[in-house]
Formats: structure tokens, sequence, C-alpha cells
């Protein structure tokens, strides 16, 4: 009989922060006001959707059943694919080495860092599909300018996480290798790069993962490789060969991610 | 012959933002000499500057330029290392003869014991050699000696990183043999290891200083292990140099005169006796087998 009245006076809500319930109200209206200011850009017309089900229905089932006739044309050309990645990541890691040790501010000077970083921001900047269609005219249709496509765009991207990681080093076993008389360069060679190696391994594999991807899409602007089978079908409204196509891009990515996150964690 | 030459050397850096008002001087017109074949002690608290001068003796830092018409300088068997807060274009070359041991041993630690070690004659061998790493039968065995010499030939082919703090610091001294140095700086060699490592590190320092004529300059912040290895000690206190002569002149009453209330962080297991790793805390605070009394474990 006593002890409820005491509870009741010993345990109260706990005082309400006005200021943080404002701050939640004005985050959720700016995320709104977003959202409908983007609408009309955007040309939202959900209500098509239902408008034109059936037109939906029937190209839905042009997918189906997919036809796997050409698998061997197919699968000779996601070949092609993985060798494009292949060569676009092997490249771009052999020139992200430099480039990364020279972006990164406790190996190089500023003067050094400053403009090799804007040349890698530049690399990243720019989609691997915008340099596979400059490439497609210097050195023509193909798979090589798929390469070249892939090569620039992930040196930047390789760059900057090298840099980021050579940043990280601990300091104390470079400086124990200058102190015995060394050259700078040999500073990074044994000093740096030890210390860094399984992480730019990491990189490298991630980067493999993701060019496989790219490399898949490169061919939808002549660059060689399945994306070249895909844009072709989709273009002949070759429906039952695109599934095909997308089913084998989707079992080959899922395969080479699984197998990469695999090798990578050996390295981390 | 002078090893080492110092001359009114000063060192100010540059006051951290927000950080303490008051004297950010490490080094204060230090001037001293110490001949070849010396084993000399560097003494002193937290922060009297010994770190700051042995960085200064291998080039690692530059001094200030010279104040008041004075030049600091720093000569290296007769060759300037750094004058007047510029660095020898040779330093690299110097750099070879000044073996420096670090308190955190500044291995590399994915690379093995033995790869550590090979890497002290870098400075010795062609630049295109040495950056690929093709070392020599000769120089591998030499480097196998050097471990041996400290006791660490069991541990070659270990990864640094897998290794004790007393053991990295003796495969460091090793990385220091091979360089074949005239002159090895240990920057507090002992301050992060146990007792029994802490003696067997001192013993080797002693051991290639009587063996080899190399001349050894130990920075410690325990006297009892000044007294016991060395003997001639340089105290720097505030970044001066405040005592420079035997280091049994350093009593306790020296000391407290010296340091003051800081006197206590330097008396800190004056217990060693000749017998050392006797009756010594472990750095954790545990007692050691032997203090104990558990012996032959």
């Amino acid at each position: 009989m006593e002890t409820s009245p005491r509870t009741s006076a010993a345990v109260a809500l706990p005082a309400v922060d006005g200021r943080a319930r404002t701050l939640k109200l004005v985050g959720w209206g700016i995320l709104g006001a977003l959202l409908i200011g983007s609408w009309k850009g955007a040309e939202m017309r959900p209500f098509d959707l239902i408008t034109y089900g059936g037109n939906m229905k029937v190209f839905a089932q042009g997918f189906f059943p997919p036809d796997f006739h050409n698998w061997k044309m197919f699968l000779e050309e996601m070949l092609v694919t993985l060798q494009i990645a292949i060569w676009g990541t092997a490249l771009a890691v052999v020139a992200a080495v430099p480039f990364g040790i020279l972006s990164a501010e406790n190996v190089a000077p500023w003067w050094v860092v400053q403009p090799v970083r804007r040349v890698m921001d530049s690399f990243r900047a720019i989609n691997e599909m915008v340099f596979a269609m400059l490439f497609v005219v210097a050195v023509g249709l193909g798979p090589f300018a798929g390469v070249l496509a892939l090569f620039v765009h992930t040196t930047g991207i390789l760059a900057k996480l090298f840099s980021e990681a050579v940043e990280a080093v601990d300091p104390r076993p470079v400086e124990g290798i200058r102190a015995i008389g060394a050259h700078p360069v040999q500073e990074v060679i044994f000093g740096v790069i030890p210390q860094v190696l399984p992480l730019w391994i990491s990189f490298a594999l991630y980067r493999f993962e993701s060019n496989v991807r790219s490399a898949t899409v490169v061919g939808l602007v002549g660059a060689g490789g399945i994306g070249v089978v895909l844009w072709e079908d989709i273009r002949g409204f070759n429906y039952a060969e695109t599934a095909a196509v997308m089913l084998i891009i989707v079992v080959t990515v899922t395969l080479l991610d699984l197998f990469s996150q695999r090798l990578r964690k050996l390295f981390t | 012959m002078t090893a080492i030459h110092v001359g009114n050397l000063s060192k100010t850096f540059p006051r951290p933002p927000g950080g303490s008002p008051g004297n950010s001087r490490a080094l204060n017109d230090i001037t001293l000499d110490i001949a070849t074949g010396e084993m000399v002690a560097l003494i002193g608290a937290s922060g009297s500057g010994k770190s700051t001068l042995i960085r200064h003796l291998s080039g690692l830092v530059i001094a200030d330029r010279g104040i008041l018409g004075k030049t600091g300088e720093v000569t290296i068997a007769g060759e300037q290392m750094q004058c007047n807060g510029r660095l020898s274009p040779h330093v690299r070359r110097l750099r070879t003869d000044v073996a420096v041991i670090f308190q955190q041993f500044n291995l590399v630690g994915r690379l093995s014991l033995l790869e550590n070690v090979l890497l002290g004659g870098l400075g010795r061998i062609g630049f295109w050699r040495g950056s690929l790493g093709r070392f020599s039968r000769a120089e591998k065995l030499a480097a196998m000696e050097a471990l041996a010499r400290v006791g660490m030939a069991d541990y070659a082919m270990q990864r640094a990183s897998t290794l004790s703090g007393g053991q990295q610091q003796r495969g460091a001294i090793a990385r220091a043999l091979v360089q074949k140095a005239a002159i090895i700086l240990a920057d507090e060699p002992i301050a992060s290891l146990d007792p029994e490592s802490a003696r067997r590190v001192m013993e080797s320092l002693a051991q290639i200083n009587a063996e080899d004529g190399t001349t050894v300059v130990v920075s410690l912040h325990q006297v009892a292990y000044a007294k016991k290895y060395c003997p001639r000690a340089i105290a720097l206190s505030g970044g001066s140099v405040v005592f420079d002569g035997p280091s049994r002149a350093l009593d306790v009453p020296t000391l407290c005169t010296l340091y003051g209330a800081q006197c206590e962080e330097l008396l800190m297991d004056e217990t060693l006796g000749p017998d050392s790793a006797s009756p010594v805390d472990d750095v954790d605070g545990v007692p050691s087998l032997r203090a104990v009394g558990i012996r032959g474990v």
C-alpha cells in the first residue's frame, strides 16, 4: 500500500528536449520539400504504371522463356568481358601505385601532391562509359577501348584509395629506415609498402569486382564484351535473348563477388 | 678522437595552437663532445630534451639557425651533419655511420627479422640492388651473425611484429651492427621493456661498445642503469646540460639538486643491484617470477 505512491514520486519522465525535437521536425521538413520539389523535374507519373499495365505485361512476357540458343556465343562474350576487366584493373593497379604514393601528403611535397591529386580527381569524375565512348573513337570499336576506359577511371579511384592507406601508415618504421641512411625511395619500398600491401591488395580485388560489372556496360557503346550483345538484343526487340544474357551476367557477377570476397578476407 | 661534436645547438618547436604558454624551447644552447669509443648515458626526466638531442645527432631533425652570432652545429667524426639550420648535402652518407635505436624499435612489422636486419646495409650498397632487396650471400651471413650475437638467430624468419618488445629491440641492435656504424645512438631503448629484457639490451650495447669500440650514446631516465653501464653521464634538464661527468657522481642529493621534484622519476629502480634483474617489478606491476622466489622457470 505504501510502495505505489513512493515509486510514482521517484520515477518521472525525463524532460523533453525541445531543441532536438525542433531539429528533427526541420530535418523531415527539408527532406519532404526536396522530394516534392523534384517531383516535376523527374516527371513522376506513377499512375502510368497502372494505366499502361497491360502493355507492360506483354512487354514482360517477351522476356520469358529466356532464349539460350546462342549460349556458346554468350559465354564467349562473357569471357571477353572478364578479360576486359582483368586487363583494365591490372593496368590501373600498376599506374595507381606511383600515383597513389605521389598523392600522399606524408610522402610527397605539396607541389607534387596537389597536381597529381587533381589529375586523379578528373579521372574519377568522368564515368567509364564516357571514357569508353572517347576511346571507341580513338582506337576503334572493340574490347581494347573498354580496357582503356576501365584503366583510366580505375586508376583515379585506386590512386585515391592507395594514397589514403599510405597516409595512415605508422611513421616510425619509415624513420627507422631513414636513420640507416637509405634513399627516400627505399624508405617507401621498405618502410611504407610492406605496411600498406594487404590493404592495397584488398582494394585492387574490390575494384576488380566493380570492373566486371562496369565491363558489362562499356559494351553498350561498342567497347566490346557481353554489353555489345546486350545492346544488339535490346535494339532488335529480342527480349528472350536479352533475358538470357542478363541471367548470365547476374550469375557471373555473383560468383565473382563471392570468390573475390573470400580472397580479400585472406589479406585483411 | 672526437666522435660527436655538438656546438651551441638550440631547437625551438612551434608552440601548438591552444597549447600551454611557456617555453617551447626543446634544446637550449647545447655544447658537448663525445670521444670515439665512449659509452655515454644521456640522463633526464621526460621532456628534458634527450630524444630531441638524439634526433638532431642523426640528422632526423634540423636545429634552429644560429642566434646571437653563434651557429648551432653537429659534427660526426669531423664532418658536419648539420650547421646553422641546414642539413649537410651528404646527410645520407653520414647517417650510415650513425645507427639509431628507438624506444619503439621501429622495425618493419610485416618483414621478417632477417629482412629487417639486412636493411641495415641499405646505406652501403648500390641504389638498385638495395631497392630490389637483392642482398648477397655474404650480407645474409653477416646479418645472421649479427642476430646470433644478440641471441636472436633462432627468430630470423619470424615476422618482426610477432616478437616481444625485448626481442624486437635486440633485432634493432642487430640491424645497427649490420649497418657497421661507428656510433650507436639509443633513444630510451629500454623504456618500453621489462627489467630482464632491459638488462639484456643494455648488456648487448655494452658488449658492442667494449668489443667493437663503437661509440654508444644511450638516453635513459633511470639513473641506476646509467651508473651500471655507462662510465660517463650527461644530464639534461629543460633542454640544457646540467651535468656532465662520471655517472657514479650522480648520487641522490646531486640528482635532487638538479631536478627537484622530478628526481623521483629518475630514481626509479635505484635498487638495481650488481646482479640487476632481481627484485624489480615487471612493467605491469606484476612481480617477476624471480622476485617471488620461483627459480628455474
